[in-house]
């Protein structure tokens, strides 16, 4: 690849990256969230044309306008998200839109897959319904019907993103074997023991280019760290300091397991205090939102404890939240605000405007049957008012709003409530630099009251300027707490990929 | 005896528009498509089928009733498919809600089926559009020699007119073609999963619009045999008269399978004419109720079992935006 550029808007995806893969080679492509990464590959198998750039197959320039093009050209994308037909057998899944005989031969097929297999050591069950599979074994069924299809290159997106460490074990196996036959293979991560592992070089991006490229016998975790996050830039976030108050939450052993039994959240032990915000980095996907939605009653926890203290009304009140449903929660007095990642989905009901949104919360206070709606619109007039929120009106449907309004409604609706503890999730995920500000000087004005907020990020610069301490998640486990006043962004980089091992400095 | 076999035969021939309406709409089900216009599908088959057959006895001087019966299915047929090319046309390209395009459907087509039956009537020298005897003994039962004449088997295998055969080899094909072709595969594909079949390369709109219009075809054939046989080739006013829904919910009742259409159909064939052959003393309304009951029964017996095989193809009733990723 050569010189690839693809903008999406303004915004520039990937800037002039070049990149070359070598037959019988694995090729690791490193970097933090929104370098670039899935994008480049995106283009490479045909979902994004790029802009400018060229692409070079076998030494022949190529065209790839759509994925079947690219698998014509014998690459083979294993998307994040599996492209499977859940009540088709994993042979149905694999021969779904070739060509050929009217009839499908089944018996051919079935031992075309074992073959494929045993080839490169697979354990699959042709017939076996995808819907009874575990996430792994629908992983297979993505990889063999990428290969049944004759791909030479294969990219796998974040293929251990979903896997217990035993079933990236058995995927690295096979990886090797299809190396050791002449494959060429792009595997995506940003966990960087796997990268270690199983790559023989490694590509690095960052916001959008492409860093370097180097062999892995000949590098570190901490160079490919410093390579990764790059240096720190200053942002001029206000952090007024507040005197640390009390405890407010504490969390001990929580422990959550998934539905296909993947531990989410592995013994993660913490406090938050009044008047300091607890950044929370890690990841994609290292336990963040299972720790949120612990926390906030929506997420089934298998262990540990999550201890609350507050105070209603002068009484000093202490409650553990495990076990409890929200509205129990709620009924105890549990002063806690949740600001989800996924605003319209979880955090605002998208069709209905922007008083409806924030009774919410209060359409039990009522009279009877009958909400009262008279101070759910005086809540919304003072929202719009003071969080300068750019609407058509107060009967606007929230979906109507820009994704940074939306964001203001849904803050301002929680710490409305004068939470003791506010917990906020990506809060300014897709926000311009104004509304960003907006949010982080609402954070502010919590921690000045005494509230506890915690702070998931995925911008380490943010992180660093916003937060007084920050907990690094990794792989669902606490590698450190650290003071975000001397931290550095390499030794945090560094807490986020080494999961349990090296980390954890103070 | 007698009245057991004269209930079955019975419920064969009172089941067979059923049959088709259900093969159709399972068709178009496969394909994502709710049409719930299968009821106005079914009238504008109907109204194609008698006028193709009603005209071409008027334009020959000796009609054959074997070519009025291949005009009146392919009439049938092809005005099917244009009532549900109208549905296709309307939720898959411009993406309108299926429910309400469907509900638009039936109001439209019974009002086409019965304006051009009407027209048809008020043109002709009696009266009536109705077809003369050499077709209309065309679409009645058959007689195969020794066949027929095997007693009892004869009567409940080898009696029947031509449609009812067309009816049970549409149902086993489809059978066959959804569970062995490759063609069979994509269409499911489609219905489950949109995104992954568009992925694969398949086609996902030329899919819908063929599954749908095919299906539609084949629910029209069934408002024909409504027409030419339960009427006996006479346009009656607002003929078909709900056998269309209870199409619909044939297909929930058959689970989605086209080999179950052929028991379900026989069951409510049974159900739909059973007061006129077993006397149970109870208001005929309580009759008429009896085939949504069994459907509601069914309902909770497969919620029971609750075998992914046996859901509703799980992209049915919703669009697809390949922008919408």
């Amino acid at each position: 690849m050569k010189n690839l550029t693809k903008r999406f808007g303004e915004v520039i995806a990937n800037d002039k990256v070049c990149l070359t893969v070598r037959r019988g080679e694995i090729l690791s492509l490193l970097g933090e969230n929104g370098s670039g990464k899935t994008t480049l590959m995106n283009m490479l198998s045909g979902i994004y044309f790029p802009d400018e750039g060229e692409i070079f197959i076998n030494g022949q320039p190529v065209v790839i306008r759509s994925p079947k093009d690219a698998f014509d050209l014998g690459i083979g994308m294993i998307h994040q998200h599996f492209k499977l037909v859940d009540v088709f057998s994993a042979a149905e899944n694999i021969v779904l839109g070739l060509d050929g005989k009217a009839v499908i031969d089944r018996r051919a097929l079935s031992e075309a897959i074992t073959g494929i297999s045993r080839k490169y050591g697979f354990e699959i069950e042709p017939e076996r319904k995808v819907y009874d599979m575990s996430v792994s074994e629908k992983q297979t069924v993505e990889i063999i019907k990428v290969l049944y299809r004759g791909a030479d290159i294969l990219i796998l997106d974040e293929p251990t993103a979903v896997l217990t460490p035993q079933e990236s074990e058995k995927l690295f196996a096979v990886l090797r074997n299809m190396r050791d036959d002449g494959k060429a293979i792009v595997i995506i991560t940003h966990k960087l023991n796997e990268v270690m592992e199983i790559s023989d070089r490694v590509a690095v991006l960052r916001k959008g280019s492409c860093i370097g490229t180097v062999d892995t016998a000949c590098t570190t975790p901490r160079e490919l760290t410093e390579m990764m996050v790059g240096r720190s830039v200053t942002l001029d976030i206000d952090r007024p300091s507040v005197p640390r108050g009390e405890e407010r939450l504490k969390v001990v052993d929580l422990t959550c397991l998934s539905e296909e039994g993947v531990t989410l959240l592995d013994k993660v032990s913490f406090s938050a205090y009044g008047g300091e915000i607890l950044g929370i980095a890690g990841v994609a996907g290292s336990g963040q939102k299972e720790l949120c939605e612990a926390i906030a009653g929506l997420c089934p926890v298998q262990g540990g404890a999550i201890l609350y203290a507050g105070e209603v009304g002068g009484v000093p009140l202490h409650e553990n939240l495990v076990g409890k449903s929200p509205m129990e929660i709620i009924r105890k007095g549990v002063a806690l605000a949740f600001v989800p990642e996924d605003r319209l989905g979880m955090g605002l009901v998208a069709g209905m405007d922007i008083v409806d949104n924030m009774m919410l919360k209060s359409y039990r206070t009522g009279k009877g049957p009958f909400a009262d709606r008279a101070p759910a619109r005086v809540l919304a007039a003072d929202v719009v008012e003071r969080l300068s929120v750019v609407t058509p009106g107060l009967s606007a449907p929230v979906r109507r709003l820009s994704g940074g309004n939306v964001q203001k409604v849904l803050v301002g609706r929680e710490i409305a409530s004068s939470p003791s503890v506010l917990i906020t999730a990506y809060p300014v995920r897709g926000l311009d630099i104004n509304s960003s500000y907006t949010i982080y000087h609402l954070l502010n004005e919590q921690k000045e009251k005494g509230a506890a907020v915690l702070f998931v990020g995925e911008d380490l610069d943010v992180l660093l300027e916003l937060c007084d301490r920050i907990l690094v998640l990794c792989a669902g486990r606490v590698s450190g707490i650290v003071d975000a006043r001397w931290a550095t962004k390499e030794q945090i980089g560094l807490m986020m990929t080494h999961s349990g091992k090296g980390g954890g400095k103070k | 005896m007698d009245s057991v076999i004269n209930l079955l035969v019975a419920a064969v021939l009172a089941g067979t528009p059923l049959l088709l309406g259900t093969l159709g709409e399972i068709l178009t089900e496969k394909s994502g498509n709710l049409n719930l216009g299968v009821e106005g599908i079914m009238f504008m088959g109907g109204v194609a089928g008698l006028a193709g057959a009603y005209y071409y006895e008027r334009l020959v001087q000796s009609p054959s009733g074997a070519v009025a019966v291949l005009i009146a299915i392919a009439c049938a047929f092809a005005c099917g498919a244009f009532g549900s090319l109208i549905f296709s046309l309307l939720t898959v390209t411009l993406r309108a809600n299926q429910n309400v395009t469907g509900l638009a459907l039936t109001i439209f087509g019974t009002g086409f089926a019965n304006f051009f039956g009407e027209v048809m009537a008020s043109r002709s020298e009696s009266g009536y559009a109705a077809v003369g005897d050499v077709i209309k003994s065309a679409f009645l039962g058959i007689r195969i020699p020794v066949l027929s004449d095997i007693p009892v088997l004869g009567k409940l295998l080898f009696s029947y007119n031509i449609l009812v055969y067309l009816a049970v080899v549409i149902a086993l094909a489809m059978a066959w073609f959804l569970k062995h072709s490759r063609k069979g595969l994509c269409l499911r594909a489609v219905g489950e999963n949109p995104q992954t079949a568009d992925a694969a390369g398949i086609n996902v709109t030329r899919c819908k619009y063929a599954a749908t219009c095919i299906g539609g075809g084949i629910c029209g054939i069934g408002g024909m045999y409504v027409v030419m046989v339960t009427c006996g080739g006479i346009w009656v006013h607002n003929c078909v008269d709900g056998k269309g829904w209870i199409a619909v919910a044939l297909v929930i009742f058959a689970m989605w399978s086209p080999a179950r259409a052929l028991i379900g159909s026989l069951v409510f064939g049974a159900l739909s004419i059973m007061r006129l052959y077993v006397s149970l003393g109870i208001p005929t309304q309580l009759y008429d109720t009896l085939p949504y009951v069994a459907t509601v029964v069914v309902l909770i017996f497969v919620s029971f079992k609750h075998r992914r095989e046996n859901q509703p193809p799980a992209a049915l009733g919703t669009p697809y935006f390949r922008e919408e990723r």
